[in-house]
């Protein structure tokens, strides 16, 4: 892997994202901004504060976190899929000087970038609903990045080996759903019998949830652990998705 | 010295051979081709020879350096038109081209140029702006020419050039691959078309089940075995090229 040949392919994902974003942009607002009508006004109504917070102030750093999920598993699942099967793109960078690890590292990245993209962009529409305490939110961006390359890595994976482009259903409804539905998004999975929390522990959602939520209310409080659990989980699935996409893409 | 040689070059899916064993060498400023029936393992030697898939056993070298060992370098001086469209359907032709240039690291300000020029040379330049999707099959054809010429290769590796265009396409895409013979490009081109041989080929190899069955002069070969390129092909293999 060479980073100036993997810069390149990155480059080429910012020309074709500024080109198309204007079109799609006001799409990202949409979606946080009807959880946090829906659950965070409608549902919230009927929920008492949550440590010591509203229902709404509680979702909110997880529907930032999530939505900056949903972006690097897009980009690298349904994205990647297109790229490297129906618009052949793939086949058509690797003509040149650039290689596979190359044009793998930047998928990767690329997510990344879009995890912050969207994050950044909820965080925004989250303060502006006035549920933000602390400008320490801030720090959770390089955070982001690196959770969003470990949701970019376990899509690229997923990718690598799908059969076709509607097996995706399957690693949504039973992987990504679940992951949004139980990371402590919308409740604290304490609540949850203590078996089924424990899994949560073990999902990358679970941790970056934690660390928005501490850092929008402007405290530190169980955060480190977390940010070690984000960058080791980061580098040792880093080699699986480059092993994978060698062996569906060289034959 | 050859651009481009292989020796016992093999490659195999599963059980499959695509290519059995098959030597060959080509050199500078030659237009080669290879032909034969779909599935004779044309596109695999071609793939092969732009370092996109690594023989299973046998080497190729070119410019004198093994495919496996270092394919950046060699991709760098090769230019390469697919069989199938994989152009950048979200961006413009012009764009197209110039970010295909940013893979071989030619800046902005040398790019410009370079892509007009190029949009010159397939007749699109005043279509620069368009969308790909407004683009006929022969548009198409000819701006994956131009892209593929964006680093001035001096290999030109073509798949299939013409493969379903009309044949007022097709004679407009032979007169530009006249043009870069005449500027000492070499060209390796499949195609399973006899007259598309017979016009651009200096020599050709002739496929069939992976194997080379015989590497000569389209002249030769009709001399030899009599008729045109059709009837030579039916006599070495017992078979139709349409098959």
């Amino acid at each position: 892997m060479q980073i100036k040949r993997a810069w390149r392919v990155l480059q080429r994902h910012w020309t074709v994202y500024t080109k198309l974003y204007k079109s799609s942009f006001a799409l990202n607002f949409i979606e946080p901004v009807l959880y946090l009508v829906a659950m965070g006004m409608g549902l919230g109504v009927f929920v008492q504060d949550i440590n010591g917070q509203p229902y709404i102030k509680f979702i909110g750093p997880g529907i930032i976190a999530s939505s900056s999920m949903f972006a690097a598993v897009y980009e690298c699942t349904y994205g990647t899929y297109i790229r490297m099967t129906f618009q052949r793109t793939f086949d058509a960078i690797l003509a040149t000087p650039v290689n596979l690890d190359d044009l793998i590292a930047a998928e990767l990245a690329w997510a990344a970038v879009k995890s912050v993209i969207y994050g950044l962009t909820i965080m925004l529409v989250v303060a502006l609903f006035g549920l933000v305490d602390s400008p320490l939110l801030l720090l959770a961006v390089p955070v982001i990045f690196l959770c969003g390359l470990i949701f970019a890595e376990v899509s690229m994976i997923t990718t690598a080996l799908v059969p076709g482009i509607d097996s995706f259903s399957y690693f949504y409804t039973l992987f990504m759903t679940p992951l949004f539905l139980f990371s402590g998004v919308f409740f604290p999975v304490e609540t949850l019998p203590s078996a089924v929390a424990g899994i949560a522990w073990f999902t990358p959602l679970y941790h970056l949830v934690n660390i928005c939520r501490a850092f929008a209310a402007g405290h530190v409080d169980h955060v480190f652990g977390s940010i070690v659990w984000i960058v080791v989980v980061a580098a040792a699935l880093a080699p699986v998705p480059f092993r994978l996409m060698r062996r569906r893409v060289i034959q | 010295m050859d651009i481009v040689s292989a020796q016992k070059l093999s490659k195999e899916y599963g059980i499959v051979k695509a290519v059995d064993g098959i030597d060959f060498a080509i050199a500078p400023g030659e237009c080669f081709g290879f032909l034969g029936p779909n599935g004779a393992g044309k596109t695999t030697v071609m793939r092969i020879i732009s370092c996109f898939l690594p023989p299973t056993s046998g080497t190729v070298t070119v410019f004198g350096t093994d495919v496996t060992r270092e394919p950046s370098a060699i991709k760098a001086r090769l230019g390469v038109m697919p069989q199938e469209d994989n152009l950048d359907p979200d961006l413009s032709l012009f764009e197209n081209l110039i970010v295909y240039a940013r893979y071989f690291d030619i800046p902005k300000k040398k790019s410009v140029p370079i892509a007009d020029e190029l949009l010159t040379f397939v007749e699109l330049q005043d279509r620069g702006r368009m969308n790909i999707k407004e683009l006929s099959g022969g548009m198409k054809r000819r701006l994956l020419l131009a892209r593929s010429l964006v680093n001035s290769p001096e290999i030109l590796i073509l798949d299939e050039p013409t493969t379903g265009l009309d044949p007022h396409s097709r004679r407009a895409v032979w007169e530009k691959l006249n043009k870069l013979k005449f500027n000492n490009t070499t060209l390796l081109l499949t195609t399973h078309y006899m007259e598309e041989a017979e016009r651009l080929c200096d020599r050709v190899a002739i496929m069939d089940s992976g194997r080379i069955i015989t590497i000569d002069t389209p002249q030769n070969l009709m001399l030899l075995h009599g008729g045109n390129l059709e009837d030579v092909y039916l006599k070495l293999t017992g078979r139709n090229l349409a098959d």
